[in-house]
Order: C-alpha cells, then sequence, then structure tokens
C-alpha cells in the first residue's frame, strides 16, 4: 500500500535491458535484518522486476540467503530474527501485520539448497500446496494440476509412471526438480532459489538451468547463486551483495563486462570471496 | 568372613602393587637403558595377578570349606600370593608391563559388559525351567487356551485367556488416555511451546515420570477408584470398587510422559527443511505437522506406542492396588478384572511351594509376560533405529 | 493467480487453532493430574507427621516397680489408672474400657524411660505426656467425624431426676415446643457446665435426657442462659465411627483443659513398623532402603560403567558386541516384576541366599538398573568429541590411557547424572522386591546386608493395604517422605547436568 519512499543508496539499473513491461514485482527499503544481537543485512533497498532472473551474489555470509528468506518471511520461523524496514510485493507490504503469511507464502514460493521432498509420494508432494490451499475442485483438476506442474518443471516424462513412488526415491536433479514442480503446482507469482544446485551434479544443474529460464516467462524468479557462471548463464539482472549490504545490482552482462564498483570487480575476478 | 575376605584381597593387592613397583623401580641404574613400562604398570600388572589369584582361591575355598569357615580367607590370602609371585618375578627392563595390564583391564571390561547377556540368560532360564516344570502338570493348551483362572480353587484350573483379556482391557484404557494425551503434548512442546515455557513444560513431565508406581496405585485406589464409582454410580452405572477403568486411567498418566518424551525426541529429530518445505508454500503450522511432520515421524511414533504398550503390559503396582483379583472374563471397563502381573505378584507373595503348581504358574504368567514384552520392545527398537539411519 | 478464497482460509486458521488449543489442553490436563496427586497425598499425609498425647499426673508406685529390674515395671497399670483417675465420673466396665481405650498401646513408653533415666522419680507423682491412640489421635485432627459446636439459643433449665440416672431438659415452656425452641432433637448431645447429656426423647411432655459426661454429683438442678450451653453433633453417625460419642466428649474436655499436646512425631522417623498405626514409623524401611540400594549402586556403577567403556570405545563392530546392544536396550524395557522372578528362582532358589535381605534386593535392583546407567555412560562418552582422543593418541597414549585419562574423567558428570536418575528409579521400585519376600512385617530396624528387612515403597504397599483409616494417612506420610527423597535425588542430577554442562 506504502508508496516506495525513495532514499539516495537505492540501486536500481538506470535502464535494464530485460525490464520490459517497467513493473516492479519485489521492492525493498532501508531494510535491516538482525539475528540476536548480529546485524545481517544493513540498510538495504532494491527494486526486482517481473518476469525477469535475478541472482544474488557475493561471497558467504554476505547476507544474500538471510535476504531472500526476508522475501517470503521464512525467517519467522528463526525466533531470534527481526527484520526492519519495508520490503512490498506488488506494492503491499509483506510485513504488515495485516498480510497473512501463509498467502503470502503460497504467492511467493521458494526451492531449497537441498532438495527436501516429502517423505510422500511424488503425487503427493505436487499435490500437497494445491490441497491446504484449496486450488482444485475435484481429482481430476488435481491430477491437472499436478501433470502441468511436472511438465513445467520437466520431470513429467521422468515421473509419470512412478506418480505413486516416494519422492525421496529419485535422484538428487529429479528431487529438485519435484520441489520446483510443487512449488509452481500452488500458482505463485514470484519463485525464490536458494542456491538450488549446489547439491546437484553439472548435468542435473543444466537442467535446472534451462528450467529456470523456461519459467521466466511468467515468474519473477530471484536465485542466491555461489556460481558466478550459474548467474551469467540464467539471470538478466545480478546484484552483488557483501558485508550485509548491497553493493550493486545492474544488468547481468554489464555486471561482469564493467561493473561500477571497485568491490564488484574485486569479486567478480576472485580477488576475494 | 565375607567383608574380611574381600579385605584380605584388597590388602594383598595393595602389598603386590607396592612390591612390584619397587622391584620395576630398581632395576634401572643411572644412565643405563630405561624401563619399557612405568613402574606403576608393573605394580598393577603384578597387583592384577594378586586380585585374580585371591578371587579364585577364595571362591573355590567358599565352595570347599564352606563361606563361614575361617579356612576361605586364608586361601585367599595363600591364592594372591600364588598369583602375585609369577607376575612379580616377570619384571624386567623391557617387559612390556602396561600391554599386559591394559590386557587384563580389557578382559576385565568384557566380562563386566557380559553381565547383561548373563542376566537375560538367567532370566531366560530360570523362567523357562520353572515353567517346564509346571507345564508337567497342567498342558499348555489348557494354559494357554483355558478361559477359566483359579490357582487356589479345587479343582485349581489355569486357564489363561480372563488374565490376558484383563491386561489388555487394562492396555486399551491406558493407552486410550496416554496415547493422544502423550502425543498432543509432545507435538505442543517440540512444535509450539518457546524455549522459555519448554524449559517449565519438561520438568512437569519428569516429575510425573519419576513417581514411583506405588505412589500412583496408592492415588488410584484410594481417591480415582472411589471418584469413578460415587460418579458412575450417580449416572446409573454399576461399577466395581475396584474397576480396570481407575487403573487404565492412572496407569495412562503414568504412561503419559513416555509416549511424550519419546515422541518429542522423534518429532525434533524431522529435519528442519521438510517443515520449511512446507511453510514455504504457504502451509499453516497445524497442516504442516499433521500432514508433513507426523506422517515422517509416523515410524518412530509408531515404535513409541509400542514401548508404551509393553511398560503398560509389565507394569505391576498400579494394578496390584486397584486393580481387583477377580478373574473375570469381560470387557466392560467397570468391571474388576485381573492381570497378569496382579497374579504374578499374588502367587508368590506369602508362601512359595516349588512344588505345586499354584508358584509355578506364576513363571509359566512369567514367560508369557516377558516373551510379549520382549517381542514388542524388540520390534519397537528396530523400527527406532531404521527411523534414525533415515535421517542420520 | 488463483484468488485464494477467505472463507478457506478463515477455516484454516480456525483449525489452526483448535489443534494448538489441544496440545495446550494435554498438557494442562497431564499437570492438573500432577498437582491433584500431589496436593492428594499432602492432604493427607501432614496430619501423620504429628501425634497427640494426653498429660497425665501419674503416681509411680513402688509397688509395680523392681529397682533391679526397671524396664519390667507395670506402668501400663500406673498409667491406666493415673488416667481414669482424670474421669472419676466414668464408671463400669464398659466405659472404663473404652477410656483406657483412648490410650496407645505403647502410651507407657514414656513413663518408663522417665523412670529408668531417673530412678528418683519413684514414689513420687510426675506429669507424663502419654501418647494417645490412632483413633483418639484422629479424632483430634478432625479426621474422623467433623464435630459442630452449636451455642444455645435460649434459656435451658436442666434438672436431674430423683432416683434416677437421668435428667430433664425444659426451656421456657415445655413439650415440643421446648424441642424446638432449644433446636434440640434426638441424639444431640447437650454440654453444660462441666457435664453433659445425651437427649434420648420425649417422655410425659419432657425432654429426657442420659449422663454422658456426668456433672458434678451435687449439681440437682440449674438454668443457663443462651451462650452458656450448646449442642455438639457429629457429622458422621456414632455407628460408622471408631470414637463414640462418649469417647469424643472427654477428648473434648481434655482439649479443653489444655490437656492435651500435639508435637511433630520424631517417632515416624525414629520407629520401625508397628501394628499400631500411632507406634508405627519409616526408620525400619529407610535403613533397608539405603542398604539395598547401597547394594545396588556399588554393583551397578562399576559394572555399567565398565560395559560402557568397552561398548563406546574398545568394542569392535561386530555380531557379538551388537548383540550386547540388541540385549541392553531390551534389557532397559523389560518389566521390573521379571526381575524379581530372576531374583527368586536365581539368588534365593539356586545360590540360596537369604529372603527378605538387602543384598538380594541390592542385587536385582542392581541389574534392574544396569542397562539405564550403562545406555546414559554411553551416551555422555560419545559426548566427548573424538578430537580429545586423538590429541592424547598424538602424544602417544596408548588408547586405555587415552580413555581412562582423557575422556572418562570428561564424561563423568554425564555418567553420574545417568547413575544418579538410576539410583532415584532403585530407591522407588517396589514389584520385583515382593517376589524376594522383603514385604515380610519387620518392625525392628535391619542391622546388616542379611537381614530380614523392607524398603520403603513396599513399606507404602504393606500399610496401604491396612484397614485402619490412620494408616491410611501414614502411608500418605510415607509417600511424602519418599517423594522428597526423589525429588533431592532428581536436583541433584540436574544441578550437575546444570553445572557441569559442556558445549564442544
Amino acid at each position: 500500500m506504502n508508496a516506495p519512499v525513495h532514499h539516495q543508496t537505492l540501486i536500481t539499473p538506470a535502464h535494464p535491458k530485460a525490464l520490459a513491461s517497467g513493473q516492479f514485482k519485489v521492492t525493498a527499503r532501508d531494510v535491516d535484518v538482525y539475528y540476536g544481537e548480529k546485524q545481517a543485512i544493513k540498510k538495504l533497498s532494491i527494486d526486482i522486476p517481473d518476469r525477469a532472473v535475478s541472482a544474488f551474489i557475493g561471497p558467504s555470509g554476505c547476507g544474500k540467503s538471510t535476504f531472500l528468506r526476508c522475501i517470503n518471511r521464512m525467517n519467522d520461523t528463526i525466533p531470534t530474527c527481526k527484520v526492519t524496514g519495508l520490503i512490498d510485493v506488488d506494492k503491499r507490504d509483506i510485513y504488515d501485520p495485516n498480510i497473512d503469511v501463509v498467502q503470502l507464502r503460497a504467492k511467493v514460493g521458494m526451492v531449497f539448497q537441498k532438495p527436501n521432498p516429502f517423505p510422500k509420494s511424488i503425487f503427493e508432494n505436487v499435490a500437497y500446496g494445491p490441497r491446504i490451499h484449496g486450488l482444485a475442485a475435484g481429482k481430476t483438476e488435481l491430477d491437472e494440476i499436478v501433470e502441468k506442474s511436472l511438465r513445467k518443471a520437466g520431470l513429467w516424462e521422468e515421473a509419470k509412471d512412478r506418480l505413486a513412488q516416494p519422492g525421496t526415491g529419485l535422484s538428487g536433479g529429479q528431487q529438485q526438480r519435484l520441489c520446483i514442480a510443487r512449488a509452481i503446482a500452488v500458482n505463485p507469482e514470484v519463485i525464490l532459489m536458494d542456491e538450488p544446485c549446489s547439491a546437484l551434479d553439472p548435468i542435473a544443474t543444466a537442467k535446472i538451468e534451462e528450467l529456470i529460464d523456461e519459467l521466466r516467462q511468467n515468474y519473477c524468479i530471484v536465485i542466491v547463486t555461489h556460481s558466478m557462471q550459474q548467474a551469467a548463464r540464467v539471470s538478466q539482472l545480478t546484484a552483488f551483495f557483501h558485508l550485509g549490504t548491497l553493493v550493486e545490482y545492474g544488468d547481468t552482462n554489464e555486471m561482469f563486462t564493467a561493473p561500477q564498483e571497485k568491490r564488484t570487480q574485486d569479486y567478480i575476478t576472485g580477488r576475494f570471496g | 568372613m565375607f567383608v574380611w575376605t574381600v579385605l584380605l584381597i584388597v590388602l594383598m593387592a595393595v602389598i603386590a602393587y607396592w612390591a612390584g613397583r619397587t622391584h620395576a623401580a630398581g632395576l634401572v641404574t643411572a644412565g643405563g637403558p630405561r624401563l619399557h613400562s612405568l613402574p606403576s604398570y608393573h605394580g598393577l600388572f603384578t597387583a592384577a595377578g594378586a586380585m585374580i589369584g585371591g578371587l579364585a582361591l577364595a571362591i573355590a575355598g567358599a565352595f570347599v570349606f564352606g563361606s563361614q569357615s575361617l579356612l576361605t580367607p586364608v586361601a585367599a590370602v595363600i591364592g594372591a600370593a600364588l598369583g602375585a609371585f609369577p607376575l612379580y618375578s616377570k619384571s624386567s627392563l623391557d617387559f612390556r608391563a602396561r600391554n599386559n595390564f591394559e590386557r587384563v583391564v580389557l578382559v576385565l571390561l568384557i566380562t563386566c559388559s557380559a553381565v547383561a547377556i548373563l542376566t537375560t540368560i538367567g532370566i531366560v532360564f530360570s523362567v523357562l525351567y520353572e515353567t517346564l516344570i509346571f507345564f508337567r502338570s497342567v498342558s499348555p493348551i489348557e494354559f494357554l487356551f483355558g478361559t477359566h483362572w483359579s490357582p487356589t480353587g479345587t479343582p485349581a484350573s489355569f486357564g489363561f485367556i480372563p488374565l490376558l483379556v484383563g491386561t489388555l482391557l487394562i492396555t486399551v484404557i491406558a493407552i486410550a488416555v496416554a496415547g493422544p494425551l502423550g502425543l498432543l503434548s509432545a507435538i505442543y512442546m517440540a512444535e509450539y511451546a518457546s524455549p522459555r515455557l519448554r524449559s517449565f513444560l519438561k520438568p512437569i513431565l519428569e516429575i510425573l515420570a519419576g513417581i514411583p508406581t506405588v505412589v500412583l496405585g496408592f492415588f488410584a485406589a484410594l481417591t480415582v477408584a472411589p471418584l469413578i464409582r460415587s460418579s458412575g454410580e450417580a449416572m446409573g452405572f454399576s461399577v466395581a470398587s475396584e474397576s480396570a477403568l481407575a487403573a487404565g486411567l492412572v496407569m495412562g498418566m503414568m504412561i503419559v510422559p513416555l509416549i511424550s518424551s519419546l515422541s518429542d525426541d522423534i518429532i525434533n529429530a524431522v529435519p528442519q527443511s521438510l517443515r520449511d518445505g512446507s511453510y514455504a508454500m504457504g502451509a499453516t503450522k497445524s497442516e504442516t505437522i499433521k500432514k508433513v511432520v507426523l506422517p515422517a515421524a509416523l515410524p518412530g511414533i509408531v515404535s513409541a506406542f509400542m514401548l508404551a504398550i509393553s511398560r503398560a503390559i509389565g507394569e505391576t503396582m498400579i494394578v496390584v492396588m486397584a486393580a481387583g483379583l477377580a478373574a473375570n472374563l469381560t470387557a466392560n471397563p467397570l468391571a474388576a478384572v485381573t492381570t497378569i502381573t496382579v497374579q504374578i505378584a499374588t502367587l508368590l507373595v506369602g508362601d512359595q511351594e516349588f512344588d505345586s503348581p499354584k508358584t509355578l504358574s506364576a513363571f509359566a504368567l512369567g514367560f508369557v509376560l516377558f516373551f510379549f514384552t520382549l517381542v514388542l520392545n524388540y520390534i519397537a527398537l528396530r523400527i527406532v533405529q531404521k527411523y534414525r539411519e533415515q535421517y542420520d | 493467480m488463483t484468488e485464494v478464497r477467505d472463507e478457506l482460509v478463515k477455516k484454516r486458521y480456525a483449525s489452526e487453532r483448535r489443534f494448538r488449543f489441544y496440545g495446550a489442553a494435554a498438557l494442562i490436563l497431564t499437570a492438573l493430574f500432577l498437582a491433584v496427586l500431589l496436593i492428594d497425598t499432602v492432604i493427607r499425609g501432614i496430619p501423620a507427621f504429628h501425634e497427640t498425647s494426653v498429660e497425665v499426673d501419674v503416681n509411680v508406685n513402688a509397688a509395680d516397680v523392681d529397682p533391679a529390674n526397671l524396664p519390667g515395671g507395670n506402668y501400663d497399670k500406673m498409667i491406666k489408672e493415673a488416667f481414669r483417675a482424670e474421669f472419676p465420673e466414668v464408671t463400669g466396665r464398659a466405659n472404663q474400657k473404652a477410656l483406657t481405650a483412648l490410650l496407645s498401646t505403647g502410651g507407657a513408653d514414656a513413663l518408663r524411660s522417665m523412670v529408668i533415666a531417673d530412678p528418683s522419680i519413684i514414689g513420687k507423682t510426675v506429669t507424663v505426656p502419654v501418647l494417645l491412640g490412632a483413633d483418639a489421635d484422629m479424632f483430634l485432627k478432625g479426621q474422623l467425624t467433623d464435630q459442630t459446636i452449636a451455642p444455645g439459643k435460649a434459656t435451658l433449665h436442666v434438672a436431674r431426676l430423683e432416683g434416677e440416672e437421668g435428667f430433664v431438659l425444659t426451656g421456657e415452656k415445655t413439650g415440643e415446643e421446648a424441642e424446638k425452641q432449644l433446636g434440640l432433637a434426638t441424639g444431640d448431645v447437650v454440654r453444660f457446665q462441666g457435664g453433659a447429656v445425651r437427649v434420648t426423647g420425649m417422655q410425659n411432655g419432657y425432654l429426657k435426657a442420659d449422663p454422658v459426661l456426668p456433672p458434678d454429683a451435687a449439681f440437682s438442678t440449674g438454668n443457663f442462659d443462651a451462650g452458656q450451653w450448646d449442642i455438639v453433633s457429629f457429622s458422621v453417625p456414632q455407628a460408622n465411627r471408631r470414637i463414640n460419642d462418649n469417647q469424643a466428649l472427654w477428648l473434648d474436655k481434655l482439649k479443653q483443659d489444655g490437656r492435651i499436646e500435639n508435637s511433630f512425631s520424631w517417632r515416624f522417623f525414629q520407629a520401625g513398623d508397628s501394628r499400631e498405626p500411632e507406634l508405627a514409623g519409616i526408620r525400619g524401611a529407610l535403613v533397608g532402603s539405603l542398604l539395598t540400594v547401597l547394594v545396588a549402586i556399588s554393583l551397578a556403577l562399576p559394572l555399567g560403567i565398565a560395559s560402557a567403556v568397552y561398548l563406546e570405545e574398545f568394542a569392535p563392530k561386530n555380531k557379538w558386541t551388537d548383540l550386547i546392544e540388541v540385549n541392553i536396550n531390551n534389557l532397559a524395557a523389560v518389566p521390573s516384576i521379571i526381575f524379581g522372578l530372576l531374583g527368586l528362582a536365581v539368588f534365593l532358589n539356586f545360590f540360596g541366599l537369604p529372603r527378605s535381605a538387602p543384598l538380594v534386593g541390592g542385587l536385582v535392583l542392581a541389574l534392574l538398573v544396569l542397562p539405564t546407567i550403562i545406555i546414559a555412560s554411553r551416551a555422555a562418552l560419545k559426548a566427548v568429541p573424538p578430537s580429545i582422543t586423538e590429541a592424547a593418541l598424538g602424544v602417544g597414549a596408548s588408547k586405555q590411557q587415552a580413555v581412562f585419562q582423557h575422556v572418562l574423567p570428561l564424561a563423568l558428570p554425564g555418567i553420574m547424572t545417568g547413575t544418579i536418575l538410576g539410583l532415584a528409579r532403585a530407591f522407588g521400585e517396589t514389584a520385583p522386591l515382593l517376589m524376594i519376600g522383603m514385604i515380610a512385617f519387620i518392625a525392628d530396624v535391619p542391622q546388616g546386608f542379611t537381614s530380614a528387612a523392607t524398603v520403603l515403597p513396599v513399606q507404602v504397599f504393606l500399610w496401604s493395604d491396612l484397614p485402619e483409616l490412620a494408616f491410611k494417612s501414614k502411608t500418605a506420610a510415607a509417600i511424602i517422605v519418599l517423594l522428597v527423597v526423589l525429588f533431592a535425588l532428581n536436583a541433584i542430577a540436574i544441578y550437575l547436568r546444570k553445572r557441569f554442562e559442556r558445549r564442544w
């Protein structure tokens, strides 16, 4: 509801080439995050466009995952975590007490570092979300949602004959695609991915990256990654985090060829990190 | 005599230690080669010899002369000397006293851990032996399938079915109370309670778990049973003064901490990533618990329930004090029933005649009880083990 | 995006709240049960920590005491005579017997020890506290019946019947109106000027009454204004209580005269078991428990630590150690009564050890708590990081030196915590001890590990089975002592855990 407050530290690409519609999906202003006494994020402001992949890069402990988890309030599950500042999704403050976190997470899905399928069948894994949110009117509709989601996640061909088998029996890459299918089954608008390929081999990684590229047609995707190559391959925009602050955010190609900040340059060229 | 013998052996061991140690220390000459092992290890090795020799001859002496004989401590002293001397004279500069002593210690440790096995063997054999004697006078078929139990009647009858039904009735009541209460408590403590609240709630359950069953039995017989009786009669039911319900309810409360602490551990072992996966899709806490955490924890919870059932079947004092002695074959929770453990306790308290089926039947009941609980425990522990491996 | 319907969300949140409520309710219910259990026990048990005695002036009659044999004197007779002398108006064998029945059979003990301590009092009159019997004691503690004393509301006229053992009661009016005016009914007890009478009924329009506590012999008639007399009534009818009205009034009189003394019952901690509730104490059971647990722990602790050290640090991973491991875990869940069977068959029948002895009880309990101690000790050993062992091995220590000089000392607080909890379990265990005969009635304090003894939980069981109401109170009191010991043990364990807890 609140209009974005403009702040001098706001870093937004002047003319992001990837941004066709000019629409920002997620905006953050002056976000501070504390774990107990320790400040993990300092005065962070960012505008993330829809229908594009934004990659968060930076050395370990720079706060990129922490910020990612703020966007669907997964940090609520950590008792000592405190978030101040403003984060809007579709121009609505998601930390507004009136916002229902359950509905927020239906809109902002998440894929985790390590594949975490539920110890249930493949079908049940995907159907779980639509069921709890009441998205399907009947069995046939649920079947359709499951199939559509698995197709979108590129897992349908591999999984259609073994839907009743446990999701934990799939290979690591398949499991992660199952988790993506599970996330998109509730029709989110934003998908957060926290190093989704870090536990996978190169072939599985390539598949997930392809998938991410396809998904960007319909979703706003934010991905945290340790691999600069991956950021370069899949994202249109890249944000560089360092010591809890956002150093630079801009068009991926420009960022890797002509970064504006010295620290970004140093990181990309491997001087630290 | 026993105390004197032990003291003498200890004294001999101390002397042997001192002798062995000074002997070894004396072997070193200034500037000469060093001992392989520290002098104290030479002492310990010699002392171990004294201990073993002393104990061996003391036990032999107790059998030959009788445990009260003065000759027993004498035998112990001779044994200690005989055990220590060869080891004492073995000491030399390159004698590996430490390695030898450590071998003795290892054997000692293995012996100690075999006591647990010996206990099980002891249980199985002692119970089985008397049971077999019992089956000489009463056929196993009659025992296992008979529906009339009256060990002191004339003629005595040993049909075990009424005891089984009574035991199961009380167990069912207990689990019906403890299952929901224990599981819900565990869920609340693991998923909802703040760490502060948890640190306050946990001791309550621990206190309840630590209350001796004889205390719970007293409470069941004196407070709960009359309460159930009067409220039942106010509602127009006829309630026995030693109703299965009273014993079952209190036994259920006894089991709540068991189920809740086991379930608590199991729920906490469910990886956080599964919960995160569910929360990230917009599931509420209870949806996550019911649809993700509990199904994942199911094997562990099942085994917690099995251990609880085994505990309920084997519980003695509550039923001895609050359930009856009458072997009624009924499923009515308001009637008086008796249980396997009550009968064992009753048959073996007071005069025991190991030639009458009355006393021996207690061992047959004990065998059945041991068998039931062993099977339940074994399966439950296997399930827990498998479950732990899954998330390790 | 499919719009998530508000109605469904509302329903989901309602279900969330309901579920949360169930969890909280389960915990509250459990806590409530524990609270009721503890409060109920304390309320039942507290009175047993006090005993009541009556002060009696006794003439230590030289004829009844042989100076050469002071303990053998007939003190009982002296006490009874002196007590009867306090109530000269009580006549007749039955009544006198009822009177002396108020005293404990051990009531003369105090006098006996006084005389033994100071023989010079023989022939003199001394004031001695005489212990009351359990029934009198329970009555004075208000446990047998509620007693209401209602002051009279109108003027009462009392007249002794000529030549009869009886009185006539009238108010300002006579007959039924008097009954109404005075608020009297048949069976009520009326007290006035040191006497008491029981209304027996209406006769010729007058309320007739029999003496319970006869007033002065000189008393013939008297007028008592409202407040100068009172009506005594009991909530439990006479037939259902062990103190009859007469006895109750005698006790009331003693109480009014300030002769009743209520003091802390050291006897409860100093005496052994007895058939008389007021004389029974827990000393024998406490000593028995102490001896039994001592045997149990001195066996189970070294065995348990040795097993745990072997299994955790030295055992190769093979079938044999797997078997021991499975075996220990199963043994921990075997019903305790089975261990009683083992003790009976092996220790008593096979080895011929004495029945009811703390030695055998300790052996059985040692086997019972051994698995608990092994499991706790292994957990404590496992919690010591391997880097400690590696560091020791790195400087040339043998594996045993590393374990016994580094790992074991670091694990010791954890082992002690587990051991104390095992100790608490052994202390509260009842069932297996019944099997090996530790249930016999034993009045003496056990002298050693092989003398017949009982333990505190078994004493609780024994007393709970006795019909006398006074023993119910004793049972609850013994339970309080048992729980205090157990809570203390647990508190020590918690303290150790907190004090030495180490996060690696």
